[in-house]
């Protein structure tokens, strides 16, 4: 060891074997981020996992169809139901519902939301109001709402529109709190009205946050859809999946169950691809 | 004629139920088309000074006038550059400039001919369409003072505009800043928590102590100033003269 050291000081070549680096496990340290590719694999191979292990438990009868079928099963259930034409009458009513819902809610939400986010009077009457609302469970409004609506659509959009506005007006409020004060200051220094401050400043700069805000949203109100559609329904996705429970069509309902996660998937890319698109300034170009 | 006059000011916050005197008594004038630095420890009311200056915060007491007008609030009358850039980040640099030219009430065309001159005047012609994501730190404060100069205000207010740039850049933002206002004079006023910056650029130099004025150094300096003007010996007497002032009140503290 101490031949080593005087030879360092010398300048001479020494044990030249690099400390050891993380060479395998780099994905194990803080903050190292995955190639495209690596990230790809990883992603996938969690689904093959898991779709695998479901395949081998009802493959070897562990768990009986009943409760759990093949996946094959499933996969030939939903094709049939496809081609018969239920899985699209279940989807399209479910969309009707859910697209006229989240509208309604987030042209509210942004409207009370940047009110609330820009004035003080605002802020007092609806941020104590929103925060108490917020927090009574959505699902014990279902009963109210069947005796205040009935069983149709509207009672449909009022459980999604309970579920999502309340939380988006706090989001959207927090988005356009973030809007920097000396934004409003040049606007003011520029002789700009309030008004005009609120349409040219507060709401272009607080978009990219709201629409943050919608994004998130969107995944709730796929979640509030199917809770109005399960109780006291007579067509939608959630409608099937209760039909499907009284006549132990377990795949049926484990299909219904994957599509519904499939379409909130695509609806959270879309909605990140036009966060691309719309905001393409925020991206900084070599 | 342009003057900002500022009469025996008073401002106070309340933080936690304690009232804190922020402005105690300030009076100050600025001539027509002189430049004059504000310079004190930070928490010394410099900045608040400006923003009231700009009217963007109110005050107990005393006036602010501009060519004899009491301010209503923040005007056009005045432009601003903040220390935080303040472009808007969804339009181009040439965006943002015409942005303050709209609100000043000029024709489309009036817009894009008056920004594209004053981008050439910061030499950022090349980067009129660049958004301020794919700017540095020195060329965003650039469009800022090309923006706030564009509407032509009477006043200019300076927030410490180069107080988030590295030394270096900070330099040449001095450099073109003195360039640019030697060829178009206005009435500045600049806060800055750097000595050799105040006493560079101005005609005059407030020291302030919390809250109050210390003393206003008069800066006798040739112009045009260059780099070189920082090593003359008159120079550095004065630098050290502010520095001597503001060490006062930072061993008291301490």
């Amino acid at each position: 060891m101490s031949d080593v050291e005087i030879d360092r000081g010398k300048g001479a070549v020494v044990d030249t074997v690099a400390p050891k680096r993380h060479k395998r496990g780099t994905l194990f340290v803080i903050g190292r981020q995955p190639t495209r590719a690596a990230y790809l694999g990883i992603a996938v191979s969690v689904f093959v996992v898991i779709a695998v292990a479901w395949w081998v438990f009802s493959v070897l009868g562990i768990v009986p169809p009943i409760f759990l079928p093949a996946p094959n099963a499933v996969l030939a259930k939903m094709a049939q139901l496809a081609a018969d034409g239920t899985l699209w009458t279940d989807l399209e009513v479910s969309i009707y519902r859910i697209s006229v819902a989240f509208l309604v809610s987030s042209v509210m939400a942004i409207l009370f939301g940047t009110l609330a986010g820009t004035y003080g009077f605002w802020k007092a009457a609806i941020e104590p109001f929103v925060d108490f609302v917020r927090y009574m469970p959505v699902v014990a409004f279902v009963p109210l709402t069947i005796l205040w609506s009935g069983t149709g659509d509207f009672q449909k959009f009022l459980i999604i529109w309970l579920g999502t506005f309340f939380q988006q007006v706090l989001m959207v409020m927090d988005a356009v709190k973030r809007v920097p004060a000396d934004f409003i200051g040049l606007g003011r220094t520029l002789g700009m009205s309030d008004q005009k401050i609120l349409w040219k400043i507060v709401l272009p700069s607080a978009m990219p946050g709201i629409w943050d805000a919608l994004r998130v949203s969107l995944g709730w109100a796929w979640t509030w859809l199917v809770l109005a559609e399960l109780v006291a329904s007579t067509s939608g996705l959630g409608y099937r999946i209760t039909v499907s429970q009284r006549f132990f069509q377990t795949d049926t309902i484990i299909g219904y169950i994957l599509f519904l996660g499939i379409l909130g998937l695509i609806t959270d890319q879309a909605m990140r691809a036009g966060e691309k698109v719309l905001f393409r300034y925020n991206r900084k170009r070599p | 004629m342009s003057t900002l006059a500022i009469h025996n000011l008073q401002k106070s916050f309340t933080i936690n139920n304690k009232v804190k005197q922020v402005l105690n008594g300030i009076s100050l004038t600025l001539a027509d088309n002189e430049f004059v630095s504000v310079v004190g420890t930070s928490g010394c009311g410099k900045s608040t000074l400006l923003s009231i200056a700009a009217g963007l915060e109110d005050f107990e007491g005393g006036n602010v006038t501009v060519d004899g007008q009491p301010i209503q609030g923040a005007g056009m009358d005045r432009g601003v550059v903040f220390q935080a850039y303040t472009l808007l980040p969804w339009l181009t640099a040439l965006g943002n400039i015409e942005f303050a030219l709209k609100a000043a009430g000029n024709s489309a065309k009036a817009c894009k001919e008056i920004a594209l001159e004053h981008l050439a005047l910061v030499n950022l012609s090349a980067f009129a369409h660049a958004y301020p994501s794919e700017l540095s730190g020195g060329m965003k404060q650039r469009v800022a003072i090309a923006r706030a100069l564009s509407y032509r205000p009477k006043i200019l207010l300076m927030d410490e505009p180069f107080g988030a740039l590295d030394a270096m850049t900070r330099r040449q933002m001095q450099a073109l800043l003195t360039q640019v206002w030697e060829a178009h004079r206005l009435t500045v006023m600049f806060v800055t928590h750097d000595v050799e910056e105040a006493v560079y650029l101005s005609d005059r130099v407030v020291v302030m102590g919390v809250g109050h004025i210390k003393e206003i150094i008069d800066v006798p300096l040739h112009r045009p100033r260059v780099e070189a003007t920082c090593e003359l010996p008159e120079f550095l007497n004065i630098q050290r003269h502010v520095l001597g002032l503001i060490r006062q009140d930072t061993t008291a503290q301490a």
